[in-house]
Order: C-alpha cells, then sequence, then structure tokens
C-alpha cells in the first residue's frame, strides 16, 4: 500500500485530497476530504521521541476575529474532555484570548490527568476543527510562569508545563463527556475536586464551576455535526515510522461518518464499559490518548514487566496473541490483539506505530491508540441524538 | 470516639470479617510507610465518611470523598499503612504518599519510558501504578518492603 507523505496541518479539504489515506474503511481520498474532516497523524509527535501519539492541528482565533494561530502536534484525546493548548504555542495570540473571570478574579485550572496536572487560566476562544468552527470556547492555557500552582494542585502529580513533558503542543480532548469536570465541580469548594480555581493576582483558591463555563469538548459547541467524531485510521499489523488518517466531526450527518453498522458500548457513570478477561470482568475503555494496550499485572496476564528504561510496558519472550470481550446491552464483541515486547519494538528506533504495544494498568482495561488501527470508532456526546441513539457511548 | 477509630487498628488482631463504619467530621488520613495511628488531617479537602473492613491479612481503612472518590489505605496487622489504592478523581497523593511523594514526583516527571498515560513507578521498594482517563483516575502504590507475607498486591483494588 502506498502512502503518500504526509502534509501536517492541511486544513483546506482540496489539499487534504491530495493525501493517500493508508487503508482505512473503503472510501477514498476526496469522499473523506469533506468539508467535515481533518488529517490525524501517529508520528514522534514534536519532540520525535513519542510512540503511539496521535496528533493534529488546531486552529484558534480570539472571539469574532481573524487573529488566529494553527498550533501542530496537539494530541487527539478521547479520554478527556476540552482543549488544552501550551501558552508557548500560541505565540502572540496567548495574550489576547479574552480570560474567563469570576466575580473579580480571573479563573485558573488545574486540569487533572490520570498522571499530571496542567496549570493555567480560562480563555475563549474560537477553535477550528476539520474544517468547521466553534464559537467562544472555555479553552485552557498551559502556563505556569505567570500565577503560580498552588499547593493543592501540586499535590496530585507533576505538573506538565512544556513540550518536553506534555510531548505534544497542547490536547485536545474529544471524549463523550461535555465538560472536563462535570457536576463534580459545581459543588461547594470544600467538597469538588479542584479543577477551578479563582486567582486574584497570583493568590488562588478552589471554586464552584457552571458546567457551561468548565472547559470544553469543542465538538460539542460546533454549529452542526456536533452530536461525535469518528475516528479512522489504517489497519496495521507492524511498527512503522508515520500513520495517517481522519478525524471526522459528526455522527450520521454526512456522507462519511455514517455509522452503518456499529455496536454501541455505553459507559457507566464513571465513563466505562465492561471489558472481560480470561473470564474474569473489568472496567474498560477506549482511548486515543493512551498510547498501548494497558491491561492488568503481569501476575494476571502472564506477561513479564519490562526491567529497567521500558518500565511500564510489557516484554513477553515472544510475541503473545490474546482477546478480551467487550459488552454492551446490543451484545458483546470480541477484541484479538498482540503484545509484542517492548524493549524488542523500541530497539530499531525510528518507528513511531506500534500496533503490538502494551503494558499494566492497575485493573482496567484501556483499549489505547492500537485499538483504533483498521477500526471506525465512533465517540458520540452526551445528550446528541445519532443514529444509533443518544450519546454517550463509543461504537464501533 | 468515632475519630479516634478513624485511623486505628485492633490490636491484638482480629480473625474475623468486621466492618465497623465510622463518620468523622474531621476524618484523618493515614500515610503511606506509617503506622495507622498517624494522624494527617487535612481539613480543607476531608469531609468524607470512613469505614474500616478488617480481613485476616490486613485491615482496609475506606474513604470515601468529594466526587465521588474512593480511597482504601491497607494496613499489616502490625498496624502499618503498606498499601493505598483510589478510584475516581485524583485525590491528594501528596498526603498519602507522605515522604514517599517527592521519590514519585521525581521518578513521574523523568524523561517517559515512551509510556503516554498513567504511571508506572518502581524505584525497588516504592511501586506506583496509575491508569484511567479524566474523571476517573485508578491508582495503586505500595511499598515492597512493608507487604505482609502472603498478600497479593496486584488484588488489591
Amino acid at each position: 500500500m502506498r502512502c503518500a507523505s504526509v502534509v501536517v496541518g492541511a486544513l483546506v479539504a482540496l489539499l487534504s485530497a491530495g493525501l493517500l489515506s493508508c487503508g482505512g474503511g473503503g472510501q477514498s481520498s476526496s469522499e473523506i476530504a469533506a468539508k467535515n474532516a481533518q488529517t490525524v497523524t501517529v508520528t514522534g509527535g514534536p519532540d520525535n521521541n513519542y510512540a503511539n501519539g496521535l496528533f493534529t492541528t488546531v486552529k484558534v482565533c480570539a472571539p469574532g476575529t481573524s487573529n488566529c494561530q494553527s498550533v501542530p502536534n496537539v494530541l487527539v484525546d478521547t479520554g478527556s474532555f476540552g482543549l488544552r493548548l501550551l501558552a508557548s504555542s500560541l505565540g502572540t495570540l496567548s495574550g489576547s484570548l479574552p480570560k474567563q473571570t469570576a466575580g473579580s478574579n480571573t479563573v485558573f485550572e488545574c486540569g487533572q490527568f490520570v498522571d499530571s496536572v496542567v496549570w493555567g487560566p480560562v480563555v475563549s476562544a474560537d477553535v477550528t476543527l476539520s474544517n468547521q468552527t466553534a464559537s467562544s470556547v472555555p479553552v485552557q492555557i498551559i502556563d505556569a510562569s505567570s500565577v503560580p500552582i498552588p499547593a493543592a494542585c501540586k499535590a496530585i502529580g507533576p505538573s506538565e508545563e512544556d513540550v518536553t513533558s506534555l510531548g505534544a503542543n497542547g490536547i485536545l480532548g474529544v471524549g463523550f463527556f461535555i465538560s472536563d469536570c462535570g457536576n463534580a465541580c459545581t459543588a461547594s469548594s470544600t467538597a469538588n475536586p479542584g479543577f477551578y480555581y479563582g486567582c486574584a493576582v497570583t493568590s488562588c483558591s478552589v471554586i464552584s464551576e457552571a458546567v457551561n463555563q468548565q472547559v470544553q469538548n469543542p465538538v460539542a459547541l460546533l454549529p452542526k455535526n456536533n452530536n461525535g467524531i469518528m475516528i479512522q485510521l489504517p489497519a496495521a499489523a507492524n511498527s512503522s515510522p508515520a500513520m495517517s488518517g481522519w478525524l471526522i466531526v459528526g455522527i450520521g450527518t454526512a456522507k462519511n461518518n455514517s455509522p452503518g453498522s456499529a455496536q454501541v458500548f455505553a459507559p457507566d457513570q464513571f465513563g466505562n464499559l465492561q471489558t472481560t478477561f480470561k473470564g474474569n470482568l473489568y472496567a474498560g475503555f477506549l482511548d486515543t490518548g493512551s498510547n498501548a494496550y494497558f491491561f492488568l499485572d503481569s501476575k494476571t496476564t502472564g506477561i513479564p514487566n519490562c526491567s529497567s528504561s521500558e518500565k511500564g510496558f510489557y516484554c513477553p519472550s515472544s510475541p503473545v496473541n490474546l482477546s478480551a470481550t467487550n459488552t454492551s446491552s446490543q451484545g458483546s464483541s470480541t477484541v484479538n490483539f498482540t503484545i509484542v515486547s517492548a524493549s524488542q519494538l523500541f530497539s530499531s528506533g525510528g518507528d513511531a506505530v506500534f500496533p503490538t504495544l502494551g503494558g499494566p494498568n492497575p485493573v482496567t482495561f484501556d483499549w489505547g491508540l492500537p485499538f483504533f488501527f483498521g477500526r471506525n470508532v465512533f465517540v458520540a456526546i452526551e445528550g446528541r441524538q445519532t443514529p444509533l441513539g443518544a450519546g454517550p457511548f463509543w461504537a464501533y | 470516639m468515632w475519630n479516634q477509630l478513624a485511623c486505628r487498628c485492633l490490636k491484638p488482631y482480629i480473625v474475623v470479617s468486621l466492618l465497623v463504619p465510622a463518620l468523622v467530621a474531621v476524618p484523618a488520613f493515614c500515610v503511606l510507610g506509617q503506622d495507622v495511628s498517624s494522624v494527617a488531617s487535612d481539613q480543607a479537602h476531608m469531609k468524607a465518611s470512613v469505614r474500616v473492613l478488617v480481613t485476616s491479612s490486613y485491615a482496609i481503612h475506606e474513604m470515601s470523598m468529594a466526587g465521588g472518590t474512593t480511597v482504601r489505605q491497607f494496613a499489616s496487622p502490625a498496624g502499618t499503612v503498606f498499601a493505598v489504592t483510589w478510584q475516581g478523581f485524583s485525590p491528594d497523593l501528596q498526603q498519602l504518599l507522605g515522604e514517599y511523594f517527592d521519590e514519585y514526583l521525581a521518578a513521574a516527571s523523568s524523561p517517559h519510558a515512551r509510556r503516554g498515560r498513567g504511571v508506572y513507578v518502581d524505584t525497588g521498594d516504592l511501586v506506583v501504578e496509575t491508569g484511567g482517563h479524566m474523571r476517573f483516575a485508578v491508582g495503586r502504590a505500595y511499598l515492597r518492603s512493608k507487604v505482609p507475607q502472603g498478600v497479593d498486591v496486584n488484588a488489591l483494588r
């Protein structure tokens, strides 16, 4: 299969049509590169050291103006909600985006990921994705330089403040929830998880934040094609230096995003589906922001952990073929996957796409980016109607 | 009375399953590696209900917190907290890990072993594993040297 060279950041449909997608759902490039699609690529990222990182370019503008910045190398993340961009990636635009206020205070956010926090002001921006523009979206600027990170935020985990620690210029959270924290952050400050702060100069304290003020999944605020997304990546059996695919906005709203016979997996209240592995039931989830199959532990899986520099991944002495079953009210779907030793995969250097990368994960099944290779995966936004019913759900 | 029960093991050890619910207005956090009677409270964060489950191998001090987060601290028969698990919004890890938080931070901040999302820290004694997604962090931290004989750490959740 021939692959044309990747032109990252092509926003114009005409340019996009010139790309060959290497495999994928049987549609021609011109059909896919319609008005609601943009290129996503699996590369090593801005520091050329990311494994299975899915990146795209996002354009942001000061609301209602043509004062804009296209930011490349933004991580596409179905496991989070909302757009976050390093101040350094925005250049002069950073100072032109209106800051959200709470009374006389400026609203800052301690954005909480599983392994890190990101700190910075909440601002308003027009966000363009897949040739569609959402107006006045609450967005987080990652910037720890002007207002120091409060102790309570630092106590949660390491702060990622630059390209080196983030591995990207930003994170585009396009999961099925609209706001990043949800109802929990509307509670009074002593009872909420502490995402949002009101800051007077450099003195900050936790505040309650209404959901429509919270940082939002920009897809939810598009004027149309706003019921979810489809991620389309080609199949891959082996490691490679790069891969190109599509982020399409809308489910069942255009020729290129029909869900067909995709099966629906609705999440529970924590945002998880059910995965059965070796007869036991676990919480599972589909996440482009995780860069491997992360599941369980060495004892349960029988796969040895890597030592030294590949700690955090599995290192079987020879490839292991596995299967697990995701269950929904519509039925079940068995997923077959293979795990190859991470030390072997990383030894050659130069690759960025690793379909057989796996590692441990406490008591959950994290279907990371390799799961998306060779599938059309739909993520439906909570409360939005689709041909498969109302979100939230994943479908594939 | 209930305050004192919040973070204390029964001695000598009772080989019975016993559920002792204890509602505390100012609950106490046990700290990894410390004796369960160590009290490290943080009034600003904590308005949690606490319950203690005693098994033959260890005692679980379970706290339910803001936004539906659950934290469990596992204490050995000798009364040492050897493991802590959490699920939900990320908890105050500095408080839970105590003196081990800096070690965790250093290991978690060091250049990635190319791993994206979730942490796997193993410094020899301290092991910290996290996973999950936004609004649902799952984590487990333990000290190898303090895990009681026969306890399978992978079963701790």
